[in-house]
């Protein structure tokens, strides 16, 4: 038989490895739950069906396409391909400007509407976010 | 001229990389006393380094812009005070600030050193000149903040507008500390290794290494956050971003270290641990260097930057992580002769518990933050993952890491009893019934915010009521676990009793809710030495009745044109009251955000009391020696 140490040891490696697999789990879990993948507006014209998932849609704000009412902002994130509609109700950075960059996250109502729950733009006046100098890029 | 002394003293400081090695290694095989030229040598490089330093310092303050750094990052019209903090506000100046304080913390570990064998001095000199020197050929290489431009602009391109603040002029500098600071632990936890010193004397030496290094990097995230609370206009203190995850890693590191040096002092355990905590520290730091400076990452920090600058860093992390690796593999030896035996009851079990839960917090964070760059390299899929994922994989593990926390502390080393069993059972039913009182009328998840913020409060009062009991023993512990558990309770009541009010107004205007008016009175314009500012002047009321006047300010810079939103935050012991505006597109609206925060002030002063608590134990230990 084997003695009581070894027992003991056997005992704890197996809790630790499950504790592991626990743990990956649940981190791969929650990742796959919270992330957020990030489209451009011709993607979006795409998509086969519409997720409920939120999202991250980026492009420039088109130009004389920004409206502002007390509670709401409505404007046109292209990527001078396709468009898409966005409205929002909420805080603006200050470098959100038309013919600048945005990043909009929120959820898709259909294909030429997108309700944003943020805005986000950067605080640099050359900036362009990646995803959108590579949607540009690709056309 | 400045720039040129600067340039040339930054090469002369990587010849004298040369001749450290040198005689560090002939050193190295000779059996006598450490060579005081390696002292001198040091010495002097260091001071060509910050002959550098102040050139390029002097470049900026004179406006010489036939220096590409000085064009890119200043204007004439730029305070003085700016002018001076933008020499360590981008990618050149900031490594050379770097590279300032690797040469100034290595002069000052020889200094530090006396006491400790010769040849483990030699090896740290040695692996922290290794560092040095590869700093010093990717600041020569791929990034020399002194660029001569023909024929000079007239004109600098100006710092970005929200750098140009007192926070973030030392943010860097304070930041930088801790993360050069780990270089030495890693040099020294080699060299011990290699010349078989991991011992209770080493631990002693290393640990106000480790402490200074983590003090600074506390106060530097702090600072960073401070300033990103009112100067991002989110007001928020901490978003998830990956240059902030990038800080907060070598941090979970750190802290993981200080407690297991204790153990390491103590009873001679966890030798092959300390040394792995000590490589990932550095390594941890040098990443986020990478990360932050190869564009990789998608973050508010990420300013200019270069494909080949990444990829210098990138080598270079491989090599020292390899000769870590390699290092740790032949020079580890299985220590035979002491009994590796921990009771369940002991405090180095309570601390090794404290360990894992840091290293499951630090794996979260890192999968977090390299989840993103890893999925866009194999499937050129781009996602963010955001505050979410961290709060839903880190809050529920804070509960039993308080309870150990609280309980920990009272064990004693080798093996104990626990004390006192019926009374802290009793404190923790207490706890949880505060909790629920206070938890049962709001508006959030009823069950694991009663057991998180009972479990807050439990750890509160016992550390309390230790420092009333203890007196002045084991004081550094007491105030740091004290000031976490404030942290904790201040982060959690700020965020269940923050209000949010986002609205467009006019001049003129009012936005009424149930519990607060806010009047948009008007907008005044001034003219400042390099930006224009608008004031708006709101009066905002509350329910009682009591009202109040603020002026958030919006600077429009003139080079580079950009607009910044400055909060005007009115500060009490309860809460803070944040208003920004924001003009859009020069449309009448200004868009509004009003936010009362509560506790806030808490959560910067607890931060305070925790590294407090940390520089008291290296104020005891130098008292004690």
């Amino acid at each position: 038989m084997y003695g009581r140490k070894v027992k003991f040891r056997f005992f704890f490696v197996v809790t630790i490895l499950l504790i592991l697999i626990l743990t990956t789990f649940l981190v791969l879990k929650s990742l796959e739950e919270n992330v957020v993948y990030f489209q451009s507006p011709s993607e979006i014209k795409n998509i086969a069906e519409i997720k409920k998932n939120k999202i991250r849609v980026g492009g420039m704000v088109k130009e004389n396409s920004l409206s502002m009412q007390s509670t709401v902002i409505n404007f046109v994130i292209t990527d001078f391909k396709n468009e898409i509609n966005v409205t929002y109700s909420g805080a603006v950075p200050n470098l959100f400007e038309e013919g600048k960059g945005v990043v909009a996250e929120g959820f898709l109502k259909d294909r030429n509407f997108f309700s944003a729950t943020k805005i986000l733009a950067k605080h640099d006046e050359n900036y362009m976010p990646p995803e959108v100098k590579a949607a540009l890029q690709e056309n | 001229m400045a720039s040129l002394i600067g340039s040339y003293s930054l090469i002369f400081g990587a010849f004298f990389s040369f001749l450290i090695f040198f005689f560090s290694i002939k050193n190295l095989s000779k059996n006598e006393i450490l060579d005081y030229k390696i002292f001198y040598l040091s010495f002097l490089q260091f001071l060509f380094v910050l002959i550098s330093f102040l050139g390029l310092i002097l470049s900026f303050v004179v406006s010489d812009f036939s220096n590409e750094t000085v064009y890119n990052y200043s204007h004439s019209t730029k305070p003085l005070f700016y002018k001076i903090s933008g020499t360590w506000g981008n990618h050149e100046g900031s490594l050379l600030l770097w590279l300032l304080v690797l040469t100034l913390f290595i002069t000052l570990f020889i200094i530090e050193s006396k006491k400790q064998p010769k040849k483990y001095r030699v090896l740290t000199i040695l692996f922290q000149q290794i560092i040095i020197f590869g700093f010093l050929i990717f600041l020569l290489k791929t990034s020399n903040p002194f660029n001569f431009i023909y024929p000079s602009p007239k004109e600098g391109l100006g710092l970005n507008p929200i750098l140009q603040d007192p926070a973030l002029a030392i943010h860097p500098p304070i930041l930088y500390l801790g993360y050069v600071g780990s270089s030495i632990i890693f040099s020294s936890a080699l060299s011990a290794m290699i010349t078989n010193y991991i011992t209770k004397e080493w631990a002693k030496h290393i640990k106000k290494w480790i402490l200074i290094s983590w003090i600074f990097l506390t106060v530097g995230i702090l600072v960073g956050s401070i300033w990103a609370y009112y100067e991002l206009g989110w007001g928020g203190f901490w978003f998830w971003d990956p240059v902030e995850n990038v800080s907060l890693m070598p941090w979970f590191a750190l802290i993981t270290l200080i407690h297991c040096i204790l153990v390491l002092e103590k009873r001679q355990i966890l030798k092959s641990w300390v040394i792995v905590l000590s490589i990932a520290t550095f390594t941890l730091s040098m990443c986020g260097t990478f990360l932050v400076r190869s564009g990789i990452l998608n973050s508010v920090h990420t300013f200019a930057n270069d494909p080949e600058r990444g990829l210098f860093i990138l080598i270079f992390l491989f090599s020292l992580i390899f000769l870590s690796i390699f290092v740790f593999f032949i020079f580890n030896k299985e220590d035979k002769k002491n009994n590796f035996s921990i009771f369940w009851m002991s405090r180095e079990m309570s601390i090794l518990v404290n360990n894992w839960f840091m290293m499951y917090f630090l794996s979260v964070v890192l999968i977090g933050t390299v989840y993103p760059i890893f999925l866009e390299v194999i499937s050129s899929e781009k996602i963010s993952v955001g505050p979410p994922f961290f709060n839903k994989l880190i809050i529920p593990f804070l509960i039993p890491f308080l309870l150990i926390m609280s309980i920990g502390p009272k064990f004693k080393w080798i093996k104990s009893n626990l004390n006192e069993k019926i009374f802290l059972f009793l404190l923790l039913i207490l706890s949880l019934f505060l909790s629920f009182f206070v938890v049962k009328n709001l508006d959030v998840d009823f069950l694991i915010y009663t057991i998180l913020v009972g479990s807050a409060f439990y750890l509160f009062f016992i550390t309390l009521r230790d420092f009333f009991i203890m007196r002045f023993n084991n004081l550094s512990q007491n105030i740091a676990h004290f000031g976490f558990s404030l942290f904790i309770l201040s982060i959690l009541f700020n965020n269940i009793f923050t209000t949010e009010i986002i609205t467009n107004l006019k001049v003129g205007e009012t936005f009424h809710s149930n519990k607060v008016k806010i009047y948009f009175e008007n907008i005044e314009q001034a003219n400042k030495q390099n930006y224009k500012s608008l004031i708006g002047k709101f009066d905002v009321q509350n329910s009682d009745g009591v009202s109040e006047i603020l002026k958030p300010e919006l600077r429009i810079y003139n080079q580079p044109n950009i607009v910044t939103s400055e909060a005007d935050i009115k500060t009490d012991i309860f809460e803070d009251r944040f208003i920004t505006i924001n003009i859009v597109q020069n449309k009448e609206y200004f868009n509004i955000r009003y936010q009362t925060k509560p506790f806030m002030i808490w959560i910067w002063f607890s931060v305070l009391l925790i590294s407090l608590g940390g520089l008291i134990s290296l104020i005891k230990k130098k008292y004690e020696n």
